[in-house]
């Protein structure tokens, strides 16, 4: 039995004053916006609602109406956090509607999507409110009936006392227990006893999607809003010099254009305000179709910028010095530069035993250098942004990840306190990090400010592709020690990036080995960088599990028993004291994984390739299958195990790991953005090569261990794994092995 | 300017746009039909496929003079209320996730069924390849096809 106490939080809980005497009643025209017509229709409307919690309202004919409280992008939260509350409330899922919270931190608590921590950060959360929920209704019974609370139990949304036989449905009682106090402590459910968390619950808003409903950002309207589109510097290392409005003011539809300064002059940025940008020009009109007619006519001089330094806040609350170099680069020059400081001792971040002595002493040694460039997010939906300034108070509807990371900013931007900004959380086009960085926001705020109108910002393809907060270019240099015996004595890594490190030097094989050496470096660099699926994960697994491969293959071991071993050793008698892993769980998706393919067994027609990694929380592992035909990787199948703990919605947990799996192999094989004079040298998607269906996994399997650990992530962790498991089946299949992404096909195919 | 009158999902829309306007805008902007969605502009995504005629077209790249007179399906005319057997399958096989790309994908598959009731795999990548999901659902997008080929 888990006791929860509800005084963590307990703001979540206040009920709103307005409901005071007797029941909140609410109008239930919102229905109009709720996400599912057939349940709408299965179910008759309730005449009153009751507000029990913030999370939740229950309406008199038993109907339920959970607030879903984080962005959704795609990771189908709407769905799995409302099944949490809905789980400890007692009701029948069909009887539930789900409704997007408003941004209402006070309410709802950190709104955010990002780090795969939603489900993991709502877990006790959202059941306890749906425990005090049912809490209040039972306490709400046992006056009615003079029973002792303790003696009422319920299903399906009724209240039950077995001795006296009575029973009450909750919509019959909401009112009442509307007006109970909330418990100091509620106790939460025993996992055997879930009826809803573990079964597989179908999105909520697939209904919605398959019929076109309005739902994204960019669909949002406004009566007699304006369109506006934006001219940014066509290079990094570039800034606004000068814009000819003449040059299109008398297009047809256009209604001015503006100059944005994004920040005031020393406002001090935190992390997700990132922008190589600051000062833009915005055009704006009466449709985007003519909008984007004056973007291409537009006259804008552009200079160079100067070198300059700013200190940002961290998301911890540290404020770091970033240093951004004037001049415009190029994928050329970076990859000399990293050269350079591949081969020149890093900063050293991990030493365990005597590696320098280890690898005097080896009988072989082996090195490789693994590279990736820089990636752009590419969401589906551009970037884009509702913004509606009437004097001191905002309206903001829009897609992004973390709402109250860019509020102060507007504010300050804007001049209005963050108390005047109501902000509506939109359905995203995809994130996959892009959209914690929300200066789109700031920017259409701007606009509507200087237009004194509602106005909607949408970024062309282009823009959005070539203002981008890229995933940065990496290198990473292994060298393993081989002793006469065959046996692994030293792991060196040296890993950097432009321009941020992308090593975890505590992660495995960390732990595993008496001698291991871990460094790092850095170059500055003006292009914009942030969080992209798994930052940094995404291209160390990759490099990392191929380097095991090779050792691996090198002393003559099995692939998976090798980690195994490793991994027993880390289990058995860990080096050092920091390792970021369980070894025991580690081992379980290797060996679920090994059941689940037959590895021992079956090797198919298929060249397969094994890999795991560990990141935000959760464990994966990938065996991949791959056939070269016509020079072309074709990936046949992939086995998945992932420990992620309890699975809240198992089906929609399995299309995390296929998406995962398929944005992964899309991006080894084809992700790349390049730079030319610190231009973008791709635009759209002509060009930039996109994973499609034809080059799609022909089969997905997804496996998860069962155990009662509480929730992990499920977004981000099945992705860095996969670019590891594509490589080392690709070597099976060519005896190539690829070092640098993306991968390709370069020699003879075997047989 | 000038104006058009246009046979969208069999009503009558009249609008006043400049000539060159894609229809994509035209439905987006003017007549606030949301359901098809601006990707690349190029047709290089079908995020805004819609049908002409029955046949699938990108509608970034379609003028709205080009589709004067003509007969005009957007996703929100697929079907009353979701019944369509591949938004019946979609929902079946769970297979949206950001959802941005679907009701493209959805047009894409409408148009391949309607030629082959039956595709084979190599028929649906075919017709499917100028469709990207950044999400990755391409697997789940293959089933759905196939279960609406089966029920359809």
């Amino acid at each position: 039995m888990t006791i929860i106490k509800t005084s963590v939080g307990r703001r979540s809980f206040l009920k709103s004053s307005a409901m005071a005497g007797g029941g909140l009643v609410i109008g239930f025209n919102f229905l109009s916006s709720c996400q599912s017509k057939t349940e709408e229709e299965i179910m008759a409307m309730p005449k009153e609602w009751f507000d029990i919690n913030a999370y939740l309202k229950i309406g008199d004919n038993g109907v339920v109406t959970i607030v879903s409280p984080n962005p959704e992008f795609g990771q189908n939260v709407r769905t799995s956090m409302p099944m949490l509350i809905a789980e400890e409330l007692d009701v029948d899922w069909e009887k539930v509607i789900v409704e997007q919270a408003p941004y209402h931190p006070e309410k709802y608590g950190f709104q955010f999507t990002g780090g795969s921590r939603g489900i993991m950060s709502r877990w006790e959360p959202l059941r306890m409110a749906g425990a005090s929920a049912r809490h209040m209704l039972r306490e709400a019974a046992a006056q009615q009936w003079q029973v002792p609370m303790e003696e009422i139990s319920t299903a399906s949304g009724v209240l039950h006392h077995e001795l006296t036989g009575k029973s009450i449905p909750y919509g019959e009682i909401a009112s009442e227990a509307s007006n109970i106090p909330v418990p100091k402590e509620v106790v939460l459910k025993e996992i055997k006893d879930f009826k809803i968390i573990g079964t597989s619950r179908k999105n909520v808003d697939s209904k919605s999607i398959v019929t076109g409903e309005p739902m994204f950002g960019v669909d949002y309207y406004q009566e007699g809003m304006f369109y506006a589109m934006i001219e940014h510097p066509p290079a990094f290392g570039m800034t606004l010099k000068s814009v000819d409005k003449s040059s299109v003011i008398n297009m047809p539809g256009i209604k001015d254009v503006l100059t944005i300064k994004s920040y005031k002059d020393g406002y001090e940025k935190r992390v997700f305000d990132t922008n190589a940008f600051s000062e833009i020009v915005a055009i704006v009109g009466n449709s985007t179709w003519e909008v984007m007619q004056a973007k291409k006519q537009l006259k804008i001089e552009w200079q160079a910028i100067e070198a300059y330094s700013e200190t940002v806040t961290s998301f911890r609350g540290d404020k770091k010095t970033v240093n951004i170099p004037a001049g415009l680069e190029s994928t050329a020059k970076h990859n000399k530069q990293m050269d350079i400081l591949s081969a020149k001792q890093g900063k050293i971040v991990r030493k365990d035993g005597n590696p320098d002595l280890a690898f005097k002493n080896a009988a072989k040694v082996i090195e490789r250098t693994y590279s990736a460039p820089f990636l752009a997010h590419n969401c589906m939906e551009p970037m884009n942004a509702f913004a509606h300034v009437t004097g001191d108070s905002v309206k903001i509807a829009a897609p992004l990840q973390i709402p109250g990371s860019i509020l102060p900013t507007v504010a300050a931007s804007l001049g209005v306190a963050v108390e005047n900004i109501e902000m509506d959380i939109t359905r995203m086009g995809g994130g996959f990090g892009r959209r914690a960085y929300a200066h789109y926001v700031v920017e259409a705020a701007l606009i509507s400010q200087q237009m004194e109108a509602p106005v909607k910002l949408i970024y062309s393809r282009e823009d959005d592709m070539t203002h981008g907060i890229y995933r940065p270019t990496y290198r990473a240099t292994y060298r393993a020690a081989i002793d006469a015996n065959n046996n692994l004595t030293a792991l060196h890594v040296k890993a950097g990036g432009i321009p941020e490190s992308p090593l975890f030097a505590d992660r495995f094989p960390a732990g595993a080995l008496d001698n291991y050496l871990a460094e790092e470096w850095s170059i500055e660099s003006n292009i914009t960088i942030g969080a992209f699926r798994a930052p940094r994960s995404n291209f160390m697994a990759g490099a990392e599990q191929s380097f095991l491969d090779e050792i691996a293959e090198t002393i003559g071991k099995d692939p998976i028993q090798f980690r195994l071993d490793l991994l027993q050793r880390a289990e058995d008698n860990p080096v050092g004291e920091k390792n970021d892993y369980d070894a025991a769980r580690y081992a379980g998706v290797l060996k679920l994984v090994r059941d689940k393919s037959d590895w021992d067994v079956n090797q198919s027609n298929a060249h397969r390739g094994i890999s795991a990694y560990f990141c935000h929380n959760t464990y994966a592992a990938h065996i991949l299958d791959v056939t070269i035909e016509n020079g072309k990787p074709v990936v046949q199948n992939v086995s998945c195990a992932i420990d992620c703990g309890v699975v809240v919605n198992p089906d929609a947990a399995k299309n995390m790991a296929e998406g995962a799996i398929i944005d992964g192999i899309g991006n080894a094989l084809f992700g790349e953005l390049s730079f030319k004079d610190g231009i973008p040298e791709k635009k759209n998607f002509d060009t930039y090569r996109m994973i499609r269906m034809s080059e799609a996994p022909k089969n997905i399997d997804v496996h998860f261990v069962e155990n009662e650990i509480a929730p992990t992530g499920m977004g981000e962790p099945p992705f860095p794994p996969i670019f590891g498991a594509l490589a080392n089946a690709m070597y099976k299949a060519t005896g190539t092995r690829n070092y640098d992404q993306p991968f390709k096909v370069t020699k003879d195919v075997l047989g | 300017m000038e104006v058009f009158t246009l046979n969208i999902n069999g009503e009558k829309q009249e609008v006043n746009v400049d000539p060159n306007t894609p229809i994509l805008w035209v439905l987006r902007d003017s007549l606030q039909m949301m359901g098809t969605k601006y990707g690349c502009g190029i047709a290089q995504c079908g995020a805004c496929t819609i049908h002409v005629e029955g046949v699938a077209m990108r509608s970034c790249q379609l003028s709205v003079a080009a589709v004067k007179g003509k007969k005009i399906t957007t996703i929100e005319g697929l079907s009353e209320n979701a019944s369509h057997p591949l938004q019946e399958a979609w929902i079946e096989h769970d297979v949206p996730q950001c959802g941005y790309c679907q009701a493209g994908q959805i047009m894409s598959a409408a148009a391949l069924l309607k030629d082959k009731p039956n595709p084979s795999d190599a028929d649906i990548d075919a017709a499917m390849n100028g469709n990207i999901c950044r999400c990755g659902t391409y697997t789940r997008i293959k089933a759905a096809i196939k279960t609406a080929a089966k029920n359809g």
